[in-house]
């Protein structure tokens, strides 16, 4: 049985302007020990989703289910969450500074995140163990650094620090939404190693959000491609990255430096995402696809089994094979080339 | 830190030559040495009286050196000047109206802090309910209420209309000192208390609702949220914690300001603090004793900008750096 289970999730926003339908039927799974990537643009539903699994989008209306270890987190008593949270689903965000708070130190900030799980654990013990972790996660001198505050740190070792506090209590599931955004890229793998080691060394699930589909590619088992709030791919790495079959993963992999060897042009998504007020519709990528045909612009395509695997989903009315999909994509561009 | 606070401490010190500098010039600068002594020496002074002030404060020798006179007064032997109106000393009259006026100060900080700062955490964690509402309903109500009206307002109240049905709880008018019946203190101080109290009281209440709304959207927050912390942690030590640094800066102007003298309220309850001391002082022109007043009004802030800015190194770490 998979540890986190998410069905038909959907998570909307009442605003002036009308209901924000950030998540409209989100399904996904990740087992003990697994990694599953999110990716998707800023505002395609991937934080809002795992946030609102855990009680943290506030203001939100959320329907559907999250069974998490057997109990379902969206019905949960408020309390039972808070305990869930920190102790059992971890969660490490995109900025490390500002995600830590300012004006404490982390020795202070580790312990209260042991403390508020562990009420009997000494102050003496639980400043061993911040020791402990920030030594885990590599950061130099931890003894001594431990007394700094979060601004004394660097930007790694503030996310180093996050995520320290983040496996203090060996939670089952880390919940990271992207935390190498905001470092530099020598840093990105050194943070991404660190992730990954911790979870070998504790058996830990990940659901790693990101845009970034290189990060994908280095961590992720499985991958779940959202887009305007909604599900559009899902399959394991291998085949989102070499026998992807909606338009808009393909779309993200022709932007991305390494596709296609060095000399080929990096190939951007024509267009802007959906506003999630006003959708458009029938597929709501079909504004931006190129491949574009009128089923498209009148009917949503479900996810549904494609290329005759047991796990690789594609919402997209281009046909369900290899095959059929090529020619109906060369036959649609019709000479035309994509970007 | 010892650094950051000796250099906090000269630059007050600057600040306090400055203001000397200024209030000498402004009431020993013009006019030729008999008008000074004349207007130092009050109504209907003796000729007597002229000369010795003139020979007191070597008003016949050259500004610089009246003004060293001054300071050497001042600072060596806490020489305020001596007023011929009360024949007392001035640092004499001002040590009698210190402990009213800071008895009024801190004590109604106090209460306009606890009132401000809770219904503002209130008002901003349940953001748009009937009690938010009505906090800044009454926030808005208190903030236009002038001290005197507000004043008065609590003596009809509270000591008019109760005193009129036999009910003697508050004095309506005096102070009696900490030191000869705490119990009768409480009593004097309580009304004028509220009166400072209340009006302040809105300003931080929206202080705080703002600072803390501010706050309560930041990163850091959402983390404490994530790390499984009970919501009252989360808005207290969190949230409160980082959204106070504009309060203290506020209470760091209005304490000093304060302590300069509350005039209204020390007027319209007959309290002979600072500020009633300086209203009753320019209308009987005892000049000495404004003079006095100044300095003293004026060392108060700066002392309350020192203290807010140690406060502040004390709230915020990342202060100590830069």
């Amino acid at each position: 049985m998979a540890l986190l289970e998410v069905k038909d999730l959907h998570v909307s926003f009442n605003t002036d302007d009308g209901a924000v339908r950030a998540a409209r039927g989100v399904s996904f799974s990740v087992d003990r020990g697994q990694t599953l990537g999110i990716v998707g643009e800023s505002g395609s539903g991937k934080s809002v989703s795992t946030q609102s699994i855990v009680g943290l989008a506030r203001g939100g209306s959320v329907t559907g289910e999250a069974i998490f270890d057997g109990r379902d987190l969206l019905t949960m008593h408020r309390d039972e969450l808070q305990k869930v949270r920190g102790a059992q689903i971890a969660m490490i965000f995109q900025d490390p500074l500002s995600s830590l708070h300012p004006f404490y130190r982390v020795d202070w900030q580790i312990c209260e995140m042991i403390r508020a799980h562990e009420p009997r654990t000494d102050a003496k013990a639980a400043r061993a163990r911040a020791i402990d972790l920030l030594k885990l996660v590599g950061i130099p001198q931890a003894e001594r650094r431990v007394d700094d505050f979060p601004h004394q740190f660097s930007g790694g070792m503030r996310q180093r620090a996050m995520i320290a506090m983040a496996m203090a209590l060996n939670p089952a599931l880390l919940i990271a939404d992207e935390p190498t955004t905001a470092l530099d890229v020598t840093v990105q793998a050194q943070v991404l190693r660190v992730i990954e080691r911790l979870q070998n060394e504790f058996g830990t699930a990940v659901i790693l959000i990101t845009h970034d589909l290189g990060v994908v590619a280095e961590i992720a088992d499985d991958v779940v491609v959202m887009y305007a709030g909604a599900v559009v791919e899902t399959a394991d790495r291998d085949e989102l990255f070499y026998r992807n079959h909606h338009p808009y993963t393909e779309g993200l992999l022709r932007s991305l430096p390494a596709y296609g060897g060095e000399r080929a042009r990096l190939i951007p998504i024509t267009g802007q995402p959906p506003s999630l007020i006003k959708l458009p519709t029938g597929c709501k990528f079909h504004p931006r696809c190129p491949y574009a045909f009128d089923r498209c612009r009148a009917e949503e395509p479900p996810l549904a089994l494609v290329y005759g695997s047991s796990s690789h989903r594609s919402s997209c009315w281009l046909p369900h094979t290899v095959e059929g999909r090529e020619s109906t994509r060369a036959q649609l561009l019709g000479g035309r080339t994509v970007g | 830190m010892a650094r950051f606070l000796l250099r906090r401490i000269a630059q007050g010190i600057v600040v306090m030559i400055l203001v000397t500098i200024l209030v000498f010039l402004i009431f020993f600068g013009s006019g030729s040495q008999i008008d000074v002594a004349r207007r130092l020496a009050g109504r209907n002074a003796s000729q007597q009286t002229i000369a010795s002030i003139t020979h007191r404060l070597h008003l016949n020798e050259s500004l610089p050196a009246q003004y060293w006179h001054f300071v050497v007064q001042l600072v060596w032997h806490h020489n305020l000047g001596y007023s011929y109106y009360h024949t007392q000393p001035v640092s004499t009259i001002i040590g009698h109206a210190i402990p009213i006026t800071l008895s009024l100060a801190i004590g109604a900080a106090v209460i306009w802090l606890v009132l401000g700062v809770l219904s503002g955490v209130t008002a901003a964690v349940r953001r748009g309910s009937v009690m938010d509402r009505v906090f800044t309903g009454l926030a808005l109500f208190f903030y236009s209420l002038p001290t005197f009206v507000l004043g008065l307002l609590l003596l009809f109240l509270v000591y008019f209309q109760l005193a009129k049905r036999g009910i003697r709880i508050f004095p309506g008018q005096g102070y009696t000192g900490i030191t000869s019946n705490p119990l009768k203190w409480l009593e004097s101080m309580i009304l004028p208390w509220f009166t400072l109290a209340l009006v302040s009281a809105a300003t931080y209440m929206r202080l705080t609702r703002g600072s803390l709304l501010e706050v309560l959207g930041e990163d850091y927050i959402r983390t404490a949220r994530a790390k499984g912390l009970p919501e009252r942690r989360v808005i207290f030590r969190h949230g409160l914690r980082s959204s106070l640094t504009p309060v203290v800066s506020q209470l760091g102007i209005d304490l000093g300001t304060l302590v300069g003298g509350a005039i209204v309220t020390e007027t319209v309850f007959g309290m002979p603090g600072l500020g009633y001391t300086a209203v009753t002082s320019i209308t009987n022109q005892d000049l000495p004793v404004i003079i006095g007043i100044v300095i003293v009004a004026s060392g108060s802030v700066v002392v309350a900008n020192i203290l807010v800015d140690i406060f502040y190194a004390v709230l915020d770490p990342r202060v100590r750096l830069h």
